[in-house]
């Protein structure tokens, strides 16, 4: 049949690669888990608790430094598994390092930074702790969530919109 | 303050940074929630089989919260309200998406992965959304708190 292959070499590297495609997934699975189980032991899954930290006036409760330690223990475990990644040189699932080489400051990075913290600052909730508290049942959660992914559609939307429109100016004669 | 805060925000921390970390290592992949989230709205990427592994993540981070909920439901925004009402909320949602998209990264993106390695534009990013986070939160104060 076509598109089928008796070669064992061949059928050995495709069940090689679906089974590399199923650790990848398995390992997704097992970091989205434990990370949503750090977040909630740091309670960052409260927004009382990061609007806590972002208060440095303590306008509402005494000022609440946690977000700083977890901070603090992130970067620390993050610093440690880049060196390890990078001396390793590929990772144990794929064939690439994926890491972002850009380094320039632009609108977009700066204006993307404002409007995130004025949204992080009027709710309390980031995109993983917003996501991880979806288990809370809670409604107001779901709508965060809802608008969240509005806004992510939209930047796609618009982006697409604008590329489109820069191609067909730089095609005009 | 409060140590116990602390030594919990510490030790979640350790877990975020290492699970963030094992994405990194066994993958090759950066832990950028809203990365990884936001991909599985972009047709060309899932067209290329590039969003089985998002919407797994994603599934494993909710699956985390249910855990959360069984062994301590206390860190969950359960009787949560919002602070300045339903149109603040959605208006949040809104930023947070839009922004975190423009900006190529959120708190774990930026914030845990980007600071680390001392991307140079996670550095500027991350402190300047923290700053602006902090100066809403001032700046509602009186709106939201009454004060």
């Amino acid at each position: 049949m076509f598109g089928e292959s008796n070669d064992p070499a061949t059928s050995a590297s495709f069940a090689s690669l679906s089974r590399a495609s199923l650790y990848r997934n398995i390992a997704a699975f097992a970091v989205g888990l434990v990370f949503a189980l750090g977040l909630g032991i740091a309670e960052m899954t409260q927004p009382a608790r990061v609007i806590g930290f972002l208060d440095i006036t303590a306008s509402r409760a005494a000022w609440d430094p946690t977000l700083a330690f977890v901070m603090i223990g992130a970067l620390a475990m993050y610093a440690l598994a880049y060196r390890l990644a990078l001396g390793r040189g590929v990772p144990v699932f794929s064939q690439i390092l994926e890491i972002p080489t850009r380094r320039d400051i632009d609108r977009r990075l700066i204006g993307g930074a404002v409007l995130f913290g004025v949204g992080w600052g009027l709710s309390g909730f980031c995109p993983g702790p917003a996501l991880t508290s979806l288990s809370a049942g809670n409604g107001a959660v779901a709508v965060f969530i809802a608008a969240m992914t509005a806004g992510m559609w939209l930047h796609g939307a618009l982006d697409r919109t604008l590329v489109r429109t820069a191609t067909a100016a730089g095609a005009a004669p | 303050m409060d140590l116990n805060a602390a030594l919990y925000g510490l030790a979640g921390g350790v877990l975020i940074g290492a699970s963030a970390g094992a994405l990194l290592v066994f993958n090759g992949r950066i832990a950028g929630i809203s990365g990884i989230y936001g991909g599985l709205l972009n047709k060309s990427r899932l067209a290329s089989g590039d969003g089985t592994w998002r919407l797994v993540f994603v599934a494993g981070l909710i699956a985390g919260g249910l855990l959360l909920r069984l062994l301590h439901p206390e860190s969950l925004p359960i009787e949560y309200e919002a602070e300045g009402g339903w149109a603040i909320l959605i208006l949040a949602g809104l930023l947070v998406g839009f922004g975190t998209r423009l900006g190529s990264g959120c708190t774990s993106g930026h914030g845990v992965c980007g600071m680390s390695r001392l991307s140079r534009r996670s550095l500027v990013a991350t402190p300047l959304f923290i700053a602006v986070a902090m100066l809403t939160v001032l700046a509602t104060a009186p709106l939201f708190v009454g004060g």
